[in-house]
């Protein structure tokens, strides 16, 4: 590539961070280059040095890392060598940077009208200009109300807004390379469509070339054109994003692709794959591959000599001897699950699916929660009806703010329902507290919370909070307790060298294994899991959601399973229920909501999730946000965003009912199912020769 | 939140780079110990010098010094410091060094007895307080704004005053100071983990609110407490030293740094600085050791 097309180019970039005396490269020998309005994805696990990357580029690197090889190019201009007059006119005009947290990106005290018009101000524009200019970003960036937003303090935005209003400074000075590292993690799945769009189409307009940085590949892979894999500060393999995810040459790509859950798979019929052992520490000495530890592939040339880049085509490169063979890396874990009960009772364990297992185990009615007083308070759940099948794992999905904790929360007694809700397990009325509860029933229902950080306490040992609910729980003590410990923690994976430590000493996933322990050492009937892999790895997550599958077939436990990660709830649940602003507005068999016809509010989350396995047929976008609980819309409640609104105004003012549209699909929409799904077939029926 | 959060106690931590220093977390498993941490620190060792020296004083004072702390020399009144009298003598004859070595005995044995009542009392109420929330709160939180208000050292002399100012009314007294500041501390510390989910999972397990407090949440609230027993404990010594110059302290003949300088302050201007100048060293030694090691303490907890 020629200098006048390239904006960015890296090569053989080595960063050194300093700790405690010691060097430790965090990445070695990177190179990659973005040719103008391009757009280039950097993709790896946490640790691979995907942010150090970006620092890197314009020298944001903390005080103790430096680069230490490697030349940096942007636009023909060298930041590593620059002067800080020289430096701070490139970071002000050539390269923007968009951040993970919006809120930390903006001056909480000032008006963020004043803070993106202070861009404008710095390339020159009198006060006034700069304003108009400001409203003119804003306006870019889809913002319908811009004098208002400009009014507003940062914290008065919601995060989608706020994420907006950093990436219209980002674009203030239409740079030639934006950087984006993380820019929609923090957002809703329907937000995070929105803004990927607006990311998408104003690239084409400013024609900007774009490093994005995500761990989610599926994001990735609609956004970039060209992407790099990082594992362990190095970059394994390149290429165009559609061929890499299609057809990976790389091992660690292939075993990484293989984590995820795809469409079509489920837990009774495929296991996930999973990598085995961890990630390298950065700076650790490492000789050979670095991924020939972890490598089924790996022969002792990987483990001696590191392997160059070979050219697996025109436009690709892999840095793998055997990258002929990766596509057929040998599976980590058997795709097959384990016959653990033999024939039959390996299925009564809940595999199986809902049907025949036995009825209700726990019953919601009419179950609503108001925080904050009768009259101003906020609805978080209104009226929800809902029952748990023995057995079954019930997913339950929804935006943030829709309830789906606040539900769980009732269901354990942490939060005590209004008066007249119902919370029943075997029929029998639960005290709305869990002080109140008998053992027996705080038994039955345990939960894995989201992050093992706040759930475990840092302070006691693994031992002894795995130890805590054996004697609590199921009476356990002397040597019965230290046997069904050990059964306890080799369920979950664990070594008994795990038990002394202290969970920060610990790796994410062997926390959340410890936490996962700890709900199932008294024996429950119902695990709630609340988002228990979403402050996971990608390779960790398949692990521990194996595991969850696992442990369903051999306690036979029912699960709620909460998630916003449609794809991991198709994978592990019997039936959803989609929850919005505290309401149910569609229950039913996994495969009978995702296949359609949908709510148009499960239809928009749907189509709003990046996917791997080529875009989604039939695209709706929500517009808006998702309004104030404690102001909820007439009639139903979705109408404020609802594309498929009716024109007859009954939806502004009747809230429909929840019907039952076909055995088991309960649906709470005005339109009728068999409109909704000529609707819904039509979108799709002319891009859908295309997948697949 | 992709990112395995790195542990804030991990000291690699606040010295990286986002995505590394959740990475360099796990390499920074069997980090050494917080006490490894700070027996690094020359500050701490500075301050825990000087305070063990002034421990080995209170204890073994009459063995070291080289006079009787007590005895009068009628003839060497107000000497200046010489080979014989290092730090002088009063106006008594009695040797400045000795009263002083011998002096430490008082101040180190009310200023922690206080702080340990103080800060027992004042995590218990700060507990409840933070645990509890709700009415409790509102109300002991009142009360404890309340004592706040008032000014700390008048109610102590009033006690004092009232029921005579010896060795226990002091600890009692100064303890009792000391309560609602520690409270509110430790209930700030309690309010940042009650939102935790391990509290839930605790309940979760029938577990009964004595255990939740004192099981769960004290261990994770200990930090704030060590440091805040060591701020405290700065402010009791300077406290005891200044309630003994004021003459509610121990009383004399017995050796005390505060009733010293009271007794002899009035001869500064005769030139006899020494009978000031070295016990009110020893209490700025003193401070500023207990100082020093607070703020080490301070920093490895926070690293």
């Amino acid at each position: 590539m020629s200098e006048d097309n390239t904006a960015l180019s890296v090569s053989h970039l080595d960063v050194t961070y300093r700790v405690r005396g010691q060097d430790r490269l965090a990445l070695r020998d990177v190179s990659f280059s973005i040719g103008r309005g391009e757009s280039y994805g950097l993709v790896g696990e946490s640790g691979s040095g995907k942010s150090t990357a970006a620092l890197a580029l314009v020298r944001y690197l903390p005080s103790n890392g430096r680069v230490s090889a490697g030349t940096v190019s942007i636009n023909g201009l060298d930041p590593l060598s620059m002067g800080p007059g020289a430096l701070r006119d490139l970071r002000a005009r050539t390269v923007s940077m968009v951040y993970q947290e919006p809120g930390r990106a903006l001056n909480p005290s000032l008006r963020v009208g004043r803070q993106i018009a202070e861009v404008f101000q710095i390339a020159g524009q009198s006060g006034d200009d700069a304003r108009q200019s400001a409203e003119q970003m804003l306006r870019k960036v889809q913002i319908s109300d811009p004098g208002r937003v400009m009014r507003r303090y940062p914290h008065e935005l919601s995060g989608g807004m706020a994420q907006r209003a950093v990436i219209a400074m980002a674009l203030a000075v239409s740079p030639s390379l934006l950087i984006l590292d993380e820019p929609t993690t923090a957002l809703d799945a329907t937000v995070e469509a929105e803004v990927l769009d607006l990311v998408a189409a104003l690239r084409s307009e400013f024609q900007t070339s774009v490093l994005f940085i995500s761990h989610n590949l599926a994001v990735i892979a609609k956004m970039c054109d060209r992407v790099g894999v990082l594992y362990a500060g190095e970059l394994v393999e390149q290429g165009p994003a559609r061929e890499v995810f299609d057809n990976p040459r790389h091992p660690y790509t292939v075993g990484l692709l293989r984590c995820i859950p795809r469409r079509g798979q489920r837990k009774d019929t495929d296991r996930l794959d999973t990598i085995p052992g961890f990630q390298p520490t950065p700076g650790q000495a490492m000789t050979g591959c670095v991924f020939a530890p972890r490598c089924a592939l790996a022969r002792d040339k990987c483990r001696t000599v590191e392997p160059p880049f070979f050219r697996v085509s025109d436009l690709r490169t892999s840095r793998c001897y055997f990258h002929e063979q990766a596509p057929d890396l040998p599976r980590n874990t058997p795709a097959s699950i384990p016959s653990a009960g033999a024939d039959g009772a390996g299925l009564a364990g809940g595999a199986g699916g809902a049907d025949g297992l036995g009825g209700s185990l726990v019953v919601v009615e009419g179950l609503s929660k108001t925080f904050g007083g009768p009259r101003a308070g906020v609805r978080a759940l209104a009226g929800v009806d809902l029952s748990i099948q023995r057995g079954e794992t019930l997913g339950l999905v929804g935006e943030s703010g829709s309830g789906k904790t606040t539900l769980a929360r009732v269901l354990l007694g942490l939060t005590a329902p209004d008066q007249g809700s119902v919370v029943t397990l075997h029929d029998t009325p639960l005290s709305p507290d869990a002080r109140r509860r008998p053992r027996p029933v705080l038994r039955a229902l345990q939960i894995v919370f989201q992050n093992p950080d706040s759930a475990l306490n840092r302070r006691h040992t693994v031992r002894a909070l795995i130890s805590r609910p054996l004697s609590r729980l199921a009476g356990l003590s002397g040597q019965a307790l230290r046997d069904r410990l050990a059964e306890l923690i080799a369920s979950v994976r664990l070594e008994d060298r795990h038990l002394p430590l202290r969970p920060s000493q610990l790796s994410g996933g062997l926390k959340q294994r410890v936490a996962i322990a700890r709900a199932f050492g008294g024996g429950p009937e119902v695990v709630v899991c609340d988002e228990p892999t979403s402050a996971l790895d990608v390779s960790v997550q398949a692990a521990i959601l194996n595991l969850l599958a696992d442990l369903q077939t051999t306690e036979r436990v029912t699960y709620l399973f909460i998630s916003h990660d449609l794809g991991l709830v198709r994978y592990l649940s019997d039936r959803i229920v989609v929850l919005y602003l505290g309401r149910v507005m569609e229950v039913g068999p996994s495969e009978t909501v995702f296949a359609g016809p949908h709510h148009p509010y499960t239809e928009a989350l749907f189509s709003a999730v990046p996917s791997l396995d080529g875009e989604r047929p039939s695209r709706i976008r929500l517009t808006g946000e998702i309004p104030s609980a404690a102001d909820p819309p007439s009639g139903c409640v979705f109408h404020t965003r609802c594309p498929r609104r009716l024109p007859t105004g009954m939806c502004e003012s009747t809230e429909p009912p929840l019907l039952e549209e076909e055995t088991g699909h309960l649906i709470r929409c005005h339109i009728p199912l068999s409109e909704l799904r000529t609707i819904q077939r039509n979108e799709s029926a002319p891009s859908q020769g295309g997948s697949s | 939140m992709t990112d395995i959060a790195a542990d804030p106690l991990e000291p690699s931590a606040t010295t990286l780079g986002p995505a590394s220093a959740a990475a360099l977390a796990v390499a920074a498993r069997g980090t050494p110990a917080p006490w490894r941490l700070l027996v690094r620190r020359p500050t701490f060792l500075v301050g825990a010098a000087v305070l063990v020296f002034w421990i080995v004083c209170a204890i073994f004072g009459h063995a070291i010094a080289p006079y009787n702390p007590l005895a009068q020399q009628l003839l060497a009144t107000n000497a200046a410091p010489s080979g014989a009298h290092w730090f002088g003598t009063d106006p008594l004859g009695r040797d400045v060094l000795s009263r002083v070595i011998v002096g430490a005995r008082s101040i180190l044995i009310i200023a922690p007895l206080a702080t340990i009542l103080g800060t027992v009392l004042g995590t218990a109420l700060g507990l409840a307080m933070g645990y509890f929330g709700g009415t409790f709160d509102l109300i002991s939180g009142r009360i404890v704004e309340a004592v706040l208000a008032l000014p700390s050292f008048i109610i102590a002399f009033m006690f004092l005053v009232a029921l005579g100012p010896t060795t226990i009314n002091l600890v009692i007294i100064i303890g009792l100071v000391f309560t609602p500041l520690i409270a509110r501390t430790v209930r700030a510390a309690v309010l940042a983990e009650r939102h935790l989910d391990y509290l839930s999972a605790a309940r979760l397990l029938g577990e009964n609110r004595s255990r939740i407090m004192f099981g769960e949440i004290l261990p994770n609230v200990m930090p704030a407490i060590l440091v805040e027993f060591t701020v405290r404990l700065g402010y009791a010594v300077f406290t005891v030293a200044t309630l003994s110059f004021l003459g509610f302290g121990v009383q004399p003949p017995t050796p005390d740094w505060g009733a010293d300088i009271a007794a002899n302050y009035g001869n500064l201007t005769a030139g006899y600085w020494w009978q000031v100048l070295f016990p009110a060293l020893a209490i700025a030694s003193l401070v500023i050791a207990v100082i020093l090691i607070t703020d080490s303490i301070e920093q490895v907890l926070a690293s």
